[in-house]
């Protein structure tokens, strides 16, 4: 490649990510001033689309919030102007209307919509789609690719997403008072699904997907710059920085599955998890802990341990009966079990895995560690049996590959 | 989560003596689910598979020629007649749909509860590996 075609490629990327960055403040400012979410979405996309087209040859302009702002309410204006069209009407009062003039500054706008997109009036699934888009910035066909759906699919999901928004008049404003909690909650539910989105397809024979997790950690440092004094979002950032330090180690070289206590700790990013270990440092010591702070003081007991032996069990034991508690889920649970096991032995863990059949029928995960922890006790036959029903029910390919691997290793001894 | 929803016939299906406005209740009915799964970005893919009389089944030893089989195992009791590939968001909206398939009008306008395979697609692995 030629110098001057690196050039267009590096200002191409440059371009892109300041285009991601620009993306949800231009939203807001339209949504402000205009009202209409679903439109204004529409119109900011067009004008991303022509941003990404002329700026990596004509340059950037002086003012590239300016210039998108212009451009998206141009489009607004040409949308509002179909529709009225079709409904025979010509009154464009509201688009031509005067903007605010009090706005708030672009980041406390950025918030705002990253609330609305995750507001509990949609699935999980809608939130994901819709943040990513609107907050994040990535194109419907980026989104299609890294969730493997034709790009239709995702189109029509995004559309469904902002009608229901728009159908439930939920106003753009920070949410107050006792909303507060569960709001901000309902975010950082959505944010994680996406981390978590990303870092399970970061496994395996995978197409080339858009690095979602990556996408997760920069919306939560934008939220935790934002709220540095909620617990919880500095929680989250520390939980997926300390869990994704342990990517690199997480398969081996034809994409399988390398559990925990064999993985090789010298490929974990030590600068990530010291970035990660620092943030919780400066929320563990305040008031009433939550969720997120929890498992990541968990994921930080994990890579502070030289060795797998070196792990503070105990620790981690405190830590997942406090979580347990808060949390009630049973999956909570089997992970007592499994450093309940690391402590008092195999034995002791089996016990702890009993009356979880009921609260976790059928889930493989269940299986698989009994079957571990029946390995460990030995007792191979009981452990073949039980890894064999993990692989059966599991609905990960990785993770069958794995668990048959195991129990044809326990038959060839 | 992706699934395979799979809508199983008989061999025998004696779907050839329905009359027609049974044959288009049901394919009203489906198209309407089908529009449903569009509208709301669920559906990926979506195809009905020709009859038992165009299949073949192929076997080989990667050396001689292939053994070809004109029509489906004498023994089948039931062949796939057609298939949805759906992502949604829980295996409780996947039943449903497979549900709301397996009620599809049969002859008369009764329900034809024909049975619907329900399967999940495999995915990556979970994150707390």
């Amino acid at each position: 490649m030629s110098s001057a075609a690196t050039g267009v490629v590096s200002i191409a990327a440059d371009v892109d990510g300041l285009l991601r960055i620009l993306t949800p403040q231009v939203l807001a400012t339209l949504v402000r001033r205009y009202g209409d979410f679903a439109d204004a979405e529409d119109a900011v996309q067009e004008a991303l689309l022509a941003a990404a087209t002329q700026w990596p040859t004509d340059g950037v302009p002086a003012n590239p919030r300016g210039w998108l702002v212009t451009v998206a309410v141009r489009r607004l204006t040409d949308i509002r102007r179909a529709d009225a069209a079709r409904r025979h009407r010509e009154d464009l009062a509201a688009v031509r209307g005067p903007a605010t003039p009090a706005e708030p500054s672009n980041q406390d706008d950025s918030l705002v919509l990253l609330f609305l997109c995750c507001h509990p009036v949609l699935t999980p699934g809608s939130a994901i789609t819709l943040t990513l888009r609107a907050v994040g910035g990535l194109t419907t066909a980026e989104i299609a690719t890294a969730f493997l759906v034709p790009e239709d699919t995702m189109a029509k999901r995004i559309s469904r997403a902002k009608q229901r928004i728009k159908a439930s008049r939920v106003p753009f404003r920070m949410p107050t008072g006792q909303e507060w909690t569960g709001r901000l909650r309902a975010v950082l539910h959505v944010l994680y699904l996406i981390f978590n989105e990303g870092y399970a397809a970061s496994t395996g024979p995978q197409v080339a997907r858009a690095d979602l997790s990556s996408e997760a950690v920069r919306l939560v440092r934008a939220l935790q710059r934002a709220l540095p004094d909620e617990p919880e979002v500095t929680g989250l950032l520390a939980l997926m920085l300390l869990t994704d330090a342990r990517r690199p180690a997480r398969t081996g070289p034809h994409g399988e599955l390398v559990p925990l206590a064999e993985q090789d700790r010298t490929r974990w990013n030590q600068a990530q998890i010291g970035d990660g270990v620092a943030l919780l440092t400066t929320v563990l010591p305040r008031r009433a802990i939550g969720e997120y702070q929890l498992q990541a003081a968990i994921a930080a007991l994990h890579d502070e341990a030289a060795t797998a032996e070196q792990t503070d069990w105990p620790q981690i034991l405190a830590l997942y009966r406090l979580l347990e508690r808060m949390t009630g889920n049973p999956m909570v649970t089997l992970n007592c079990a499994i450093a309940l096991a690391m402590i008092d032995g195999p034995t002791a863990g089996l016990a702890a895995l009993t009356g979880l059949d009921t609260r976790l029928p059928g889930h493989h995960r269940l299986d698989a560690v009994r079957a571990h922890l029946l390995e460990l006790a030995g007792d191979p036959d009981g452990a073949i049996t039980h890894y064999l029903r993990a692989a059966g029910r599991t609905t990960s390919l990785a993770e069958r590959d794995y668990l048959t691997g195991k129990a044809a290793h326990l038959r060839r001894p | 989560m992706k699934y395979l929803i799979m809508m199983m016939q008989s061999p025998d299906d004696p779907v050839q003596e329905w009359t027609p406005d049974d044959v288009q209740a049901s394919w009203a009915h489906m198209q309407q689910i089908h529009r449903e799964m569009t509208e709301a970005g669920e559906l990926i893919a979506a195809e009905k598979l020709a009859g038992p009389e165009a299949t073949k089944i192929v076997a080989s030893d990667g050396v001689t020629a292939p053994v070809i089989t004109d029509g489906v195992y004498p023994e089948a009791k039931e062949l796939l007649a057609g298939f949805w590939m759906v992502d949604v968001d829980s295996e409780q909206r996947a039943i449903e749909i497979a549900a709301r398939t397996s009620a599809a009008p049969g002859p008369g306008g009764a329900p034809a509860r024909k049975p619907i395979v329900l399967r999940p697609i495999m995915a990556a692995p979970p994150p707390e590996w």
